[in-house]
């Protein structure tokens, strides 16, 4: 970012707006379009008939939301400053507690009025677990001030040794149709969890531009002594953090057990550094205060697009991965290079 | 009154021997012009102070010695021999030592590790011989006189401490013949800078010269023996102390910003907006008595060390008090946390604007709606475009008239001066009724100065009672209706602006 | 400014006394309850069990000190491990080739962290996210998930010095050689002041290029010799056994006391993690409690641990600014 000017007499805009006001206003939007661009022709030149058919675009449709309500969940910690390692336990773990609570209670054969009532019951007590494992990392990131690595790192831990304790490890799993069809149904023409993902991303974005926890977390993430000192309470801000961050987890929860329509204690764990890396090539700052669920948005989309592209190609899914550790460290190589060019061209635009 | 103009040099000057020249040294920094056609010398042992105001180019001159930086234009001489630009190992080898006003110690090492890392850096794979470091670190603090615990660690001492332990540092490698401070006397207590100046004589002892870099006027006429005045990014010219008068070198440093108009006396005739009665802190400050009305600005002054940053942070909330009575309009309050003085009208500018006032990688706008976010939000919970664009568009663009295009770049770009609009912008959005105002103009560059001062006018003559925390005698003369002077936690009197001068005053505090 | 104020030594001190005491405390508690505790067999088990972590929390002990953090380190021993075993398989070797092709292996992966890290100016975190997630991808891919079962016979026989298994012995030589230059070689001290002032020991002439390669260059040499180590104790190497072992190491070092910001941390704290962690989860085996705890005990442990450190520096730093002037 550009670094101070002893005087205050910046540039006046041009009067029509340069590639560089353009690129500099949200270049990491401006990169994942293109990229994703790039990728549908490259992906598209390869096997045209097979990536441009409906099937694939719902098979994406189907499989980018868990990834994506799960990087929600990441991205408001990283915004703040932190991190959050426990999504994806808590997740197992909400999901493994409404999973219970359905298979004890009904089967194939119960009413209908029956099963509507302990489906309601199993996502309120899923929402209570999340929303648990929540109060307790962000109060002891808020109050007691340990690093939320170190935090987390302890939640996840112990988070996912209740579940396998509580399961012995096993599978639990056979829900109704009702629930099945948050995963798997179509509404309007949208996969089910697409809908349900693209609520939180909305909900998720609105509050973090709009909403005066939004701004109080984007300059947490930057400075919380600033902002403690500016009046607002940094402690209970952080805590809504964790708690949010958690209550996406039980989102996440949903959708997932939906899909495979069983619950366990360690699904979707290599998901976790997948989170922050589609956070980090989003644009959100691992440092805290910056980034955009858009960006988020756009870099699901990118990463989504290479793995159904690489699948379709054939390729294993371990050359996704790989291709995803890669692009990382090529975004980050963009970022620097594109800070260094914006530093340039800045100051060569305010030089007398 | 030797007064000796730029670029050129007194007869006592020139008979001395050439220890170190800048010749003709100018730097830009893109569209910024950090120093223009500097000369300067440093004689061999002497103690010589670079003096001006934040932003004056102070730290870019020293650092273009140290070789961080190379000119653009101009020469650096040492001992004769000239060159374009220094790199940092040549520097050193020549015997330049910076100690960084923020030391670069290492909180987790020792203070013999501390003191002896330097070697340490030389060979890494050298077995690192415990007794031979403290022997070494002995033998630098018996040259300094000094006496240090070998192995506390420097993070758990006092920065008087530290400082001696970096001034070791400088000493313990090659052998140094030059040592530059950069603000050194910033975090001491007056006992302590006394210490350091007994120091610093060592060093002339020794054959070591001393440039230290300060715009505390006090010290810059107890310790230096030569000044040199910087003033955005000119050399104001080169004075002998003894040959100097501090009123002189106060104008030089800061461009004469007031007036010498003091305020008409306070009529005073309301209701005090603050009252404080017997507030003690442990430690920091005791029995502390006053009140503050509407539209008064109270001066607080005294030495560092004095409590007076920690009675306003108690005064906001932020510390709370072991005994004593705080009353806002008459009534007696708690004041638990600051948002609880935000809520009773009690608004707090930091003195360290850089983390604690502002959050300087955000947005202007960002920074000014913190403090009144809840006032701004509408339906459902979300904050309302329109009234935030109000706000903003009345505290930072009409009112406070900060200077930008834009309220949506990164405060860290505007200058200081502007900065601190931001601050008062952010926190007269409360509508305060009492602003603490915790050395305001630091960092400030003149020209800005006064218009900060306008503003505090503007705002007294509002209605606001104001306590003014300031550590320049002149600021508290010429810009309050009273002033409170403080000393080791007490206030030891309070003063009429009419009716105390300039120098008694400061007798006063340093006494 | 009042960060640097924190009492170090006193909080460091503390906790090495308090983890040293719990670990005393469980030994006493275990050892009562349940006789067969501190047999030599249960004892000699117990360590051989944790060598492969001991020797991974050594290179990330390191990296932490630096300030940085490496989360790849698994992956590279997976890696390493895998490239050893075929080239040992197909080629033949002794233990010397082995070690030698393990450190190499490892030591390079890790050097690459060095270089992302220092010329892409990224956090650490990110970058060994990511070569971890690349790394162990290509070995999936390669592998195709197989196994190596066929390993020479000199690889898996029994090596014990005087009833003291291999990887025990391994294990004991790592953390010699961590302490000792940890404490005792220049670069260690650097690398202590690294974490503590990055600024300071830029300014004070280190090489930092120089000291992230070694420090990340260690972590992967580390991680090598993990992987080599676990390949001898178990008889096989499967690729994906080591992965998602990072996060348990990482909170052993973290247990023993090394800090996540850097500059803090020692050989002597990392392994009383190790043996507080170990003693803990044997002693409920032997008490009988299902192995299904484990994770919760772990998490369990972690979080006091966390909590009572951050709690107690709290008050000291209370303390330290009613003191302060």
């Amino acid at each position: 970012m550009p670094t101070e000017a002893a005087t205050s007499t910046s540039s006046t805009p041009s009067s029509r707006p340069s590639f560089i006001d353009w690129f500099g206003r949200d270049p990491t939007v401006t990169m994942l379009g293109v990229l994703i661009v790039l990728a549908v022709i490259f992906f598209g030149a390869m096997a045209p008939s097979r990536f441009f058919s409906g099937e694939t675009l719902r098979a994406m449709g189907f499989q980018m939301p868990e990834l994506g309500i799960l990087a929600l969940a990441m991205m408001i910690p990283l915004m703040s400053g932190g991190l959050n390692l426990a999504i994806i336990a808590t997740a197992n773990l909400s999901a493994l507690v409404m999973a219970a609570i359905i298979t004890k209670m009904i089967g194939p054969a119960s009413p209908p009025q029956d099963v509507a009532g302990v489906i309601a019951l199993a996502l309120a007590a899923g929402f209570v677990a999340s929303l648990v494992v929540g109060l307790i990392t962000g109060m002891i990131v808020a109050f007691l001030g340990v690093h939320p690595i170190l935090v987390t790192l302890g939640t996840m831990t112990a988070v996912k040794g209740i579940a396998v304790y509580a399961t012995n490890g096993g599978v639990i799993g056979g829900f109704p149709p009702a629930i099945l069809f948050l995963g798997n149904g179509i509404l309007l023409g949208v996969p089910v969890p697409m809908v349900l993902f693209v609520l939180c991303a909305i909900v998720v974005a609105v509050i973090m531009s709009h909403a005066p926890f939004g701004v109080a977390v984007r300059l947490i993430g930057s400075n919380e002594k600033a902002t403690r000192y500016s009046g607002v309470a940094t402690d209970w801000m952080l805590v809504g953090v964790y708690v949010a961050s958690s209550l996406l987890c039980w989102v996440a929860a949903v959708v997932m057990m939906a899909r495979f329509n069983s619950a366990r204690a360690g699904y979707a764990e290599s998901y976790l550094l997948i989170t922050i890396l589609a956070a980090v090539l989003g644009g959100i700052d691992p440092n805290g205060g910056f980034g955009k669920v858009l960006g988020l948005f756009l870099s699901l989309i990118l990463l989504q697009i290479i793995s159904t592209g690489f699948n379709l190609l054939g390729f294993s899914p371990h050359v996704t991965e790989a291709i995803w550790g890669v692009t990382m460290i090529l975004a980050i190589a963009i970022a620097l290079m594109r800070d260094r060019l914006m530093a340039r061209l800045w100051l060569g635009k305010t030089s007398k | 009154m030797t007064q000796v103009p730029n670029n050129r040099e007194s007869a006592a000057e020139q008979t001395a021997p050439h220890f170190i020249e800048m010749r003709g040294i100018s730097k830009r920094f893109g569209g910024v012009r950090a120093l223009s056609d500097v000369s300067f010398s440093i004689h061999a042992a002497e103690i010589h102070c670079l003096a001006g105001e934040n932003g004056c180019g102070k730290s870019t001159l020293i650092k273009i010695l140290s070789g961080v930086y190379a000119p653009d234009e101009g020469q650096i001489v040492l001992e004769g021999k000239a060159h374009s630009h220094l790199s940092p190992a040549a520097s050193q080898r020549f015997g330049v030592q910076i100690i960084y006003q923020d030391l670069s110690l290492f909180p987790n090492l020792s203070v013999a590790e501390n003191i002896t890392f330097g070697h340490q850096v030389e060979t890494p794979v050298r077995l690192a011989d415990r007794q031979a470091m403290r022997k070494r670190a002995q033998a630098v603090m018996q040259r300094l006189n000094v006496s240090l615990p070998l192995d506390a660690l420097v993070g758990t001492l006092p920065i008087a401490t530290r400082q001696l332990v970096a001034i070791c540092r400088a000493l313990a490698g090659e052998q140094a013949r030059l040592v530059v401070m950069d603000e050194p006397t910033a975090s001491l207590t007056h006992q302590e800078v006394d210490a350091l100046l007994a120091t610093i004589h060592e060093l002339k002892r020794q054959g070591i010269a001393t440039v230290f870099v300060s715009h505390r006027l006090d010290e810059v006429m107890t310790i230096a023996e030569r000044v040199t005045v910087l003033r955005d990014g000119r050399n104001l010219g080169t004075y002998w102390v003894r040959d100097i008068d501090r009123r002189r070198l106060g104008e030089l440093i800061t461009g004469h910003v007031f007036e010498n108009v003091l305020k008409p006396p306070f009529p005073g005739k309301e209701d005090p907006v603050l009252e404080v009665r017997g507030l003690s802190c442990a430690g920091q400050y005791a029995n502390v008595n006053l009140e503050l009305r509407p539209g008064e600005i109270l001066g607080l002054i005294g030495r560092l060390g004095a409590g007076r940053t920690e009675l306003a942070l108690t005064l906001f909330g932020m510390n709370p008090p072991d005994q004593g009575e705080i009353r806002v309009n008459g009534k007696p309050v708690q004041l638990r946390s600051n948002r609880e003085a935000i809520r009773q009208k009690i608004a707090y500018v930091s003195e360290d604007r850089l983390s604690l006032g502002l959050v300087m990688p955000q947005t202007i706008a960002d920074n000014t709606v913190i403090t009144v976010l809840d006032q701004l939000t509408g339906s459902m919970g979300l904050i309302d475009g329109r009234r935030r664009a109000q706000t903003i568009d009345r505290w930072i663009f009409q009112e406070l008239r900060v200077k930008t295009n834009t309220a949506d770049r990164p405060v860290q770009q505007l200058s200081g001066g502007n900065q601190q609009r931001v601050v008062l912008a952010k926190w007269l959005a409360t509508d305060p009724r009492v602003l603490i105002l915790d050395s305001p103009t630091v960092g400030v560059d003149i020209g800005a100065k006064a218009g900060i001062f306008q503003v505090v006018d503007t705002l007294a003559a509002r209605g606001l009672a104001i306590l003014l925390i300031s550590d320049e005698v002149e600021e508290v003369l010429y810009q309050s209706h009273r002033i409170l002077v403080m000393s080791s936690g007490q206030i030891v009197g309070t003063y009429d602006p009419q009716r105390v001068s300039e120098q008694e005053l400061r007798e006063i505090i340093y006494a | 400014m009042p960060d640097s104020d924190l009492s170090f030594k006193a909080a460091f001190r503390r906790h090495d006394v308090q983890i040293a005491s719990i670990v005393v405390i469980m030994v006493v508690l275990f050892s009562a309850i349940s006789p067969g505790f501190l047999s030599a067999s249960n004892v000699v088990s117990l360590l051989e069990n944790y060598s492969v972590m001991a020797i991974m929390a050594s290179g990330l002990l390191v990296v932490l000190i630096s300030g940085g953090i490496d989360i790849s380190f698994a992956a590279i021993a997976a890696v390493s491990q895998y490239l050893v075993a075929t080239l040992l398989v197909h080629y033949g070797g002794n233990w010397l080739v082995a070690f030698g092709l393990a450190a190499l292996f490892g030591a390079l992966l890790g050097v690459v962290n060095a270089l992302l890290i220092y010329y892409l100016k990224a956090l650490s975190v990110i970058v060994t996210i990511s070569t971890m997630t690349f790394y162990f991808a290509v070995l999936m891919f390669v592998t195709d998930g197989k196994s190596i079962y066929d390993l020479p016979d000199w690889f898996t026989a029994d090596l014990s010095l005087f009833g003291i298994p291999f990887p025990v012995v391994v294990a004991a030589v790592v953390l010699f050689v961590t302490v000792f230059f940890l404490s005792r070689l220049s670069i260690g001290r650097q690398i202590y002041g690294l974490g503590g002032n990055p600024e300071a020991a830029k300014r004070v002439g280190c090489n930092l290029l120089g000291l992230q390669c070694f420090v990340y260059g260690y972590s992967g040499f580390t991680a090598g010799i993990a992987g080599l180590v676990q390949a001898h104790r178990v008889e096989e190497v499967v690729p994906n056994a080591l992965i998602g072992r990072e996060l348990d190491v990482l909170a052993a070092v973290v247990l023993g006391g090394a800090s996540l910001l850097g500059g803090i941390g020692t050989v002597s704290g990392t392994i009383l993690g190790i043996l507080l962690l170990a003693i803990v989860l044997n002693g409920l085996t032997l008490l009988g409690v299902s192995s299904y705890s484990f994770g919760f005990v772990t998490g369990l442990i972690i979080l006091l641990s966390v909590s009572a450190t951050a709690y107690a520096a709290k008050r000291q730093q209370k303390r330290n600014v009613r003191h302060a002037h």
